[in-house]
């Protein structure tokens, strides 16, 4: 049983209430942050912690608080980015609506530390229901005194307010996200400048994810130092990680990233193997964006070592031969899985939430599509599959925010690892129509390619 | 006011100093010619312009004399300052080439191949592009995205076909006008320049979101289809005018006006805007002081090659020829060179029927 500092106490009978949490040992946090630390420590331990973004980029949170500026008169504002949109990922969701006060009392510690007064968490408006969960908490918060003006004696004045987004994917980019907080079109900007020197109406903002704002709590209840010691290397802390395909037991799992893929994928604590007993065949190990991994390389590594379930073994090997820890939404894909249908079904999605800002994005995406439908319904060409690696090789690296990248890797890991299945689609038109392509040998020994 | 510090910049292997603050694209066009990445959604007269349409991608081979690593990504020039002491590769670049012919083909695969019953024809930013950049066929076999033509307003219309999403318009009517009333409606590729819902467009100033469209999309009712911009002959002129700067440039067939647009620069940039009185209701020679000729846009089949560097204040000594043991920057493809039309081994007259595409290929 690994170590559990966001979730433990997330089924407690109650939990969503302030009475509760704080019977529970709740908003500790915020009592001992702000009367016995000053803003400048409590970024000092969240940089000791370690603590990397939970979104997906994995940026040491500490290191990004230290980025923002200080000019003299000018406000500045924390946003809690909970526009999780990613296929597959559901930690936030999960977090937000079993213990919200975790969330609120992550953020009150935050908005000390960073000096924000109108902290906003900007949420998804599918999570509608959330919203309300997450107004409550607040209004309890408030008549418990611990938001509002002078929090705790300490002089200290802050309010959280809650926006709705309006449907957007790429409102989960943080320069987008801004702009749609601002109410504007939710176009990422252009970076330089960053956030931290001009973000939310031109004042130093900082956007972290809810997970990561949730985190420092248990940050500041045990020391950076303590909190630096679970997990391994640069990967520090607990990570929550949302399971789902096919295996018996999908869910949100709270993982301290020592324990192996392996493990997580077959033990009964976690996803409890593959459903119906059937064979392992890939897996997308950190939400649609990255790159998806075949059997063999994602229970071990290129050089033949077991890949554990953290930031820096989970993309060992680089994009060649390993993928990232993303935003933790695990998604497994069985034997009878076609990979040409997944990878066709996540093109979808990236047509649709492009932006429309840069043109490789906005005509790249929609071309990768219909040649994917094609290949998936039957209609490919050989030659298609060489003119996906050469559409997905202009899109990547050639935009203003990650979407392109996000829409460029599925399709790249899929031909780089899959190509095989591609071509059986090409070559078996008929039959590609009638049955999936359940290849068993990717769980074979690991091929390395030279 | 306080001297601003002068950064020595190095595009293409040629060096220049320029203001702290400039970006790469502009201190490119200080050099001229070639080096100069092509823009299709930057618009130096009009605030947050640029970053969009990917065309100006560049390498930064050197970040700067104190931080001399590479930047990773390619750079939208635009849109990043310059440092001292950075060095970029523009066409000197295999990976930039690479880049911008992907960019010029996305750009192409929705954009309709009408040249020829298109107003833009001639002075069109896409066809220039492509003609640079772009490759001899499309890999793309679909269907291309398609919408109806807009009248916005009694003078312009929208054809969204022929849209690149630049967002030109939509910043020209913001900076421009007091109340814009037209914006990008949905995402992605079915996003589309629109206002809401078919709104006409009556803003005085609002004529100028033709002239900074690069493409056909937005084009002059009061011109469309009454001649092609090759027969006309452009005039600087100018009038009285009580709204605007009234200077202007006259496009005279004989001695008939055909059509009126603001003056643009080498980079085809509109130097002064004007209203709409001007643009769309002096059609009369009488209107007008005529100055003289009107040197056009330097890749323009109107007037090729009248415009050389002239915008900098210095021009620097090293030109590229120099600098590549002579070897002239060259273009991707040239029009000329590939098409046979240009170069038939058939005397077209000797026919006793139409031509056709196969005597040319014989």
């Amino acid at each position: 049983m690994g170590v559990k500092l966001l979730l433990d106490k997330a089924h407690v009978e109650g939990i969503r209430y302030f009475e509760t949490y704080r019977r529970e040992g709740g908003y500790r946090s915020v009592e001992k942050a702000l009367k016995q630390m000053s803003p400048e420590t409590i970024v000092e331990e969240v940089k000791k912690s370690g603590l990397r973004g939970r979104g997906g980029a994995g940026f040491p949170a500490g290191m990004k608080w230290s980025f923002i500026a200080k000019p003299e008169g000018v406000p500045r504002h924390l946003v809690c980015n909970a526009d999780e949109s990613e296929p597959g990922t559901f930690k936030d969701r999960y977090l937000m609506e079993f213990i919200p006060h975790l969330l609120i009392e992550g953020l009150i510690v935050s908005s000390f530390a960073l000096g924000s007064h109108d902290t906003y968490i900007y949420i998804r408006g599918e999570y509608a229901w959330i919203v309300d969960i997450l107004e409550h908490a607040i209004e309890e918060a408030k008549a418990n005194g611990f938001l509002g003006k002078n929090i705790l004696g300490s002089g200290f004045d802050c309010n959280i307010y809650v926006h709705r987004g309006a449907g957007a994917y790429i409102c989960g980019e943080e320069t987008a996200l801004i702009e749609s907080l601002e109410g504007k079109r939710g176009n990422p900007r252009i970076k330089p400048p960053f956030p931290a020197i001009q973000g939310v109406w031109n004042r130093p903002t900082v956007v972290n994810n809810v997970e990561t704002l949730a985190a420092v709590v248990p940050i500041i209840n045990m020391g950076g130092e303590e909190y630096a010691k679970i997990g391994i290397g640069r990967s520090t802390g607990t990570k929550l990680i949302s399971a789902c395909g096919n295996i018996n037991k999908p869910g949100v799992y709270e993982i301290d990233m020592t324990i192996s893929v392996e493990e997580f994928i077959y033990s009964d604590e976690y996803c409890g193997g593959i459903a119906n007993g059937k064979q392992l065949k890939a897996c997308i190990p950190g939400g649609s964006s990255v790159p998806i991994l075949p059997a063999n390389l994602l229970l071990k590594t290129a050089k033949g070592e077991t890949r554990l379930m953290n930031y820096e073994s989970l993309s060992d090997g680089g994009f060649a031969t390993g993928s990232m820890m993303g935003s933790g939404g695990f998604i497994i894909l069985d034997e009878d899985q076609c990979i040409v249908k997944n990878t066709y079904t996540l093109a979808r999605f990236y047509r649709h939430e492009s932006c429309g800002q840069c043109s490789p994005c906005r005509e790249g995406t929609g071309w990768m599509e219909k040649i994917l439908k094609n290949i998936d319904t039957g209609k490919g060409k050989m030659s298609d599959i060489d003119l996906l690696w050469d559409i997905q090789r202009k899109i990547e690296g050639n935009t203003i925010c990650p979407l392109g990248d996000a829409a460029a890797w599925p399709v790249a890991a899929a031909i780089r690892h899959f190509r095989d299945e591609f071509e059986w689609h090409v070559l078996n038109p008929e039959e590609s129509q009638k049955r999936n392509y359940g290849l068993a040998h990717y769980a074979d020994p690991i091929h390395v390619p030279a | 006011m306080s001297e601003q510090p002068l950064f020595k910049v190095t595009i293409d292997n040629i060096t220049i100093e320029v203001p702290a603050g400039t970006t790469i694209l502009n201190a490119a066009r200080k050099i001229g010619g070639e080096v100069a990445p092509p823009a299709m959604c930057y618009y130096s007269k009009l605030e947050g312009s640029g970053g969009k349409c990917r065309t100006c991608l560049v390498e930064v081979s050197k970040g700067s004399e104190k931080d001399p690593r590479p930047m990773p990504k390619l750079v939208a020039s635009c849109r990043t300052t310059v440092m001292d002491g950075m060095e970029v590769k523009n066409i000197t670049s295999e990976k930039v080439i690479d880049a911008r012919n992907g960019v010029v083909e996305f750009l192409l695969i929705n954009h309709p191949l009408d040249c020829p019953i298109c107003d833009q024809a001639g002075e069109c930013h896409l066809q220039d592009l492509s003609y640079n950049h772009g490759k001899e066929g499309t890999r793309y076999e679909f269907q291309r995205r398609t919408f109806k033509k807009h009248d916005i307003g009694p003078y312009i219309q929208l054809h969204m076909t022929r849209c690149i999403l630049c967002y030109r318009c939509v910043f020209t009517a913001d900076q421009l006008t007091k109340k814009r009333e037209h914006g990008v409606l949905d995402r992605g590729d079915h996003a589309e320049i629109a206002t809401f819902i078919e709104k006409s467009l009556d803003n005085d100033f609002i004529g100028n979101v033709i002239d900074v469209c690069p493409v056909g999309a937005l084009t002059d009712k009061t011109f469309r289809f009454k001649n092609r911009v090759w027969f006309l002959k452009p005039m600087d002129a100018h009038r009285d005018c009580p709204t605007c700067s009234g200077k202007v440039t006259l496009w005279n067939r004989g001695d008939e006006v055909f059509r009126v647009t603001a003056r643009k620069d080498e980079w085809g940039e509109v130097e002064d805007w004007i209203c709409n009185t001007c643009r769309f209701e002096k059609k009369k020679t009488s209107d007008w002081i005529i100055e003289g000729p009107r040197m056009i846009d330097r890749h323009s089949v109107i007037s090729q090659g009248h415009y050389a560097g002239n915008i900098g204040t210095h021009k620097p000594t090293e030109t590229f020829e120099a600098i590549n043991d002579g070897r002239q920057p060259k273009l991707l493809m040239d029009i000329h060179n590939i098409s046979e039309v240009n170069k038939p081994e058939i005397t077209l007259s000797l026919l006793d029927r139409p031509a056709h595409s196969t005597d040319f290929t014989k």
